[in-house]
């Protein structure tokens, strides 16, 4: 009899061992082989059809040529970081012995002025585009707000917002550009006119989205919410605090992620044009440029713009799900 | 009629009959005067509510019953200040109510609790916005705990409400209503969305609370059961449009009220059967216009008539 349940037990467990072995298998292939496969065939695809196209400069580059400038690109980075520490070191070298000479000798201490590297762009375009996002993060969340608690201001700017929302940055930009050189004159400027060009670009067009989707987040709150705070009596500010804010805060969020996207796009193409030295001015230079290599670098670029892209989507997503009380709202 | 311990002095000389001059002279406590509610719309004014005439006293427990469309939230939301009377108005302690306010606190049919606060912050944002000048910190913490303790949530205060079932929801939304002190509080289907056994639950906890604390409730209800288990008076309503007060019925039960004893009471099954009639025999909701006409005002049995 025992023994029986014994063996009833154990082919359980068994089972459930297969089960888990089967549940773990699939979740396996789905998050790791699925994906893996499909890489695998694009790298295929990309690798024949590259060898088939021939430019000016060379074949198109394949997926081997772009990680060959990978690691150029990363080795040119060591040279000039390398050349830089042995720059400071002979000006050290150099005012410690005018120094020793002369105790009254006034050491000039100037900067490294190397070419900026790959990963120098990488950092300026990450730098550019927070600050133009969170420019626009700080005009676009309190007018939505106020867009959405006051119906008739939102039906007269409704129109000016909807027409400026598919604006293109390409477009913007020459104004943008001539405005900055015309406002911002400054002998001694804290930022660079070309940043400035390009971050306003990207504020300019991350701006709408925030401002539509938190406007409607705040218009959509539920109406006994509403209510609730009316029998209370709050006054606006805590209204606006402690009920509307908290609850359009999945939409804000939503807008702002919309917006982040917006304005990783939006960079390329400003910095580019503006010559703010960012991942856009690196694809522009080797374009310009036209040695064998630069189709290579720059399907670099694109790859590693694609991934900051990414990731950077995965950070907002984070923050979101920090930031929500409602976490059925927080999709990937 | 003096077994109705609750009501207090003022209660059974407002029941005598000579008195009801009385209830349109000033001092009534909550007066609600005929109102008349005119929705617009694109075809013009729809006329949801007519000539709505009730008072009420301190410590009453009235029901609102009637169909599903009868204007028994509109007139409760007018009490609350949440919609302007066309016509006619509400005086409460003789003041014209025309806006909401916290010492009219409204129990929600969906709780409406704020879904990003615990159950603590969801009690505490009212106390905070009724009780800031006259309360300390300390003394705030021990009202609210106090209230939650009485609707007996203490046990979850740190909850948010996505934690708590249903039920225990509608109970923070009742401890919320309670912790402002109002002189009315107003329930609007406060156990609709509720399943049966919780909703009886509720009804016994609400009548304990009711016990203790004495306070001018009206309740909106779909529940026959509920509003004779539950009030002091039943006001029944007739379809809309133009919908006004039908019958008011009196429950003089003795408190306080089992609902086991009282399924057997003669009186409890008179006045349930009174409500019955009313809803599925006088106002039928199916009805053609001409019982329509009939129903309200004209052929009414001894109850008390909206006094007019």
């Amino acid at each position: 009899m025992s023994s029986t349940t014994v063996n009833i037990t154990s082919l359980t467990i068994t089972e459930q061992v297969l089960k888990l072995v089967k549940n773990s298998l699939a979740k396996i292939t789905n998050a790791v082989l699925l994906p893996v496969i499909g890489i695998s065939i694009f790298l295929f695809l990309w690798s024949i059809t590259a060898q088939s196209i021939h430019t000016s400069l060379g074949d198109f580059p394949g997926p081997n040529a772009v990680v060959k400038q990978f690691s150029s690109l990363y080795f040119e980075h060591k040279t000039e970081r390398e050349k830089a520490i042995a720059f400071y070191q002979r000006q050290d070298k150099r005012n410690a012995a005018k120094l020793a000479k002369n105790p009254d000798y006034n050491a000039k201490i100037r900067a490294y002025t190397g070419k900026e590297t790959f990963l120098d762009q990488i950092i300026t375009s990450l730098v550019t585009v927070t600050c133009g996002f969170l420019a626009a993060a700080f005009i676009a969340i309190p007018f939505g707000i106020w867009m959405g608690l006051n119906k008739k201001l939102n039906l007269a700017l409704n129109p000016i917002v909807q027409v400026f929302k598919p604006v293109s940055p390409l477009a913007w930009l020459p104004l943008v550009t001539m405005v900055v050189s015309a406002l911002y004159v400054s002998d001694d400027p804290m930022v660079s006119k070309s940043f400035l060009t390009s971050m306003l670009t990207v504020t300019l067009c991350s701006l709408w989205p925030m401002v539509i989707n938190t406007s409607m987040g705040v218009s959509a709150i539920n109406s006994d919410l509403l209510n609730v705070s009316k029998v209370l009596r709050l006054d606006t500010l805590t209204h606006v605090n402690k009920i509307v804010l908290p609850a359009s805060v999945p939409m804000i969020f939503t807008g702002m992620r919309l917006s982040f996207g917006v304005a990783w796009m939006v960079l390329i193409a400003a910095e580019m044009l503006a010559q703010n030295p960012g991942l856009g001015k690196f694809v522009w230079d080797e374009f310009q440029n036209g040695s064998s290599d630069s189709l290579a670098r720059i399907m670099a670029a694109v790859v590693v713009i694609g991934f900051i892209g990414f990731l950077l989507d995965r950070v907002m997503l984070q923050l979101q799900r920090k930031v929500s009380w409602d976490k059925s709202s927080v999709n990937a | 009629m003096n077994n109705i311990k609750r009501t207090g002095p003022e209660k059974s000389i407002e029941n005598s009959f000579e008195s009801s001059f009385e209830n349109i002279a000033n001092n009534v406590f909550l007066n609600i005067s005929q109102v008349d509610m005119v929705f617009p719309t694109p075809t013009g004014g729809f006329t949801a509510l007519k000539e709505v005439d009730l008072q009420i006293d301190k410590g009453e427990f009235i029901s609102l019953i009637g169909h599903s469309g009868c204007g028994k939230s509109t007139v409760l939301n007018i009490v609350a200040g949440l919609h302007q009377a066309t016509k006619g108005g509400v005086l409460l302690n003789n003041k014209e109510v025309n806006e909401p306010g916290p010492e009219r606190a409204v129990v929600f049919q969906n709780h409406s609790l704020l879904p990003w606060l615990t159950c603590y912050q969801n009690v505490e944002l009212a106390v905070k916005q009724v009780f800031n000048k006259t309360m300390s910190k300390g003394e705030m913490k021990e009202w609210i705990e106090y209230n939650l303790k009485l609707v007996h949530m203490d046990h979850a205060m740190h909850k948010r409400p996505d934690e708590i079932s249903g039920g225990m929801k509608q109970r923070i939304g009742i401890a919320r209503a309670l912790a402002m002190q109002p002189e009315v509080l107003l329930m609007d289907e406060p156990f609709g969305a509720l399943d049966a056994l919780t909703r009886a639950h509720m009804q016994d906890s609400l009548m304990e609370i009711q016990n203790e604390l004495n306070n001018t409730v009206i309740m909106i209800t779909h529940d026959v059961d509920e509003a004779v288990l539950l009030s002091d008076r039943i006001v029944m309503m007739t379809n809309g449009p133009e919908a006004t007060i039908g019958e008011i019925l009196d429950v003089n039960l003795a408190r306080p009220r089992s609902r086991l004893s009282l399924a057997k009471d003669i009186e409890y099954n008179r006045l349930r059967s009174e409500v019955l009639t009313f809803l599925y025999e006088k106002q039928r909701k199916v009805a053609s216009i001409s019982s329509k006409a009939t129903a309200p005002q004209g052929s009414l049995p001894k109850q008390r008539v909206n006094a007019k």
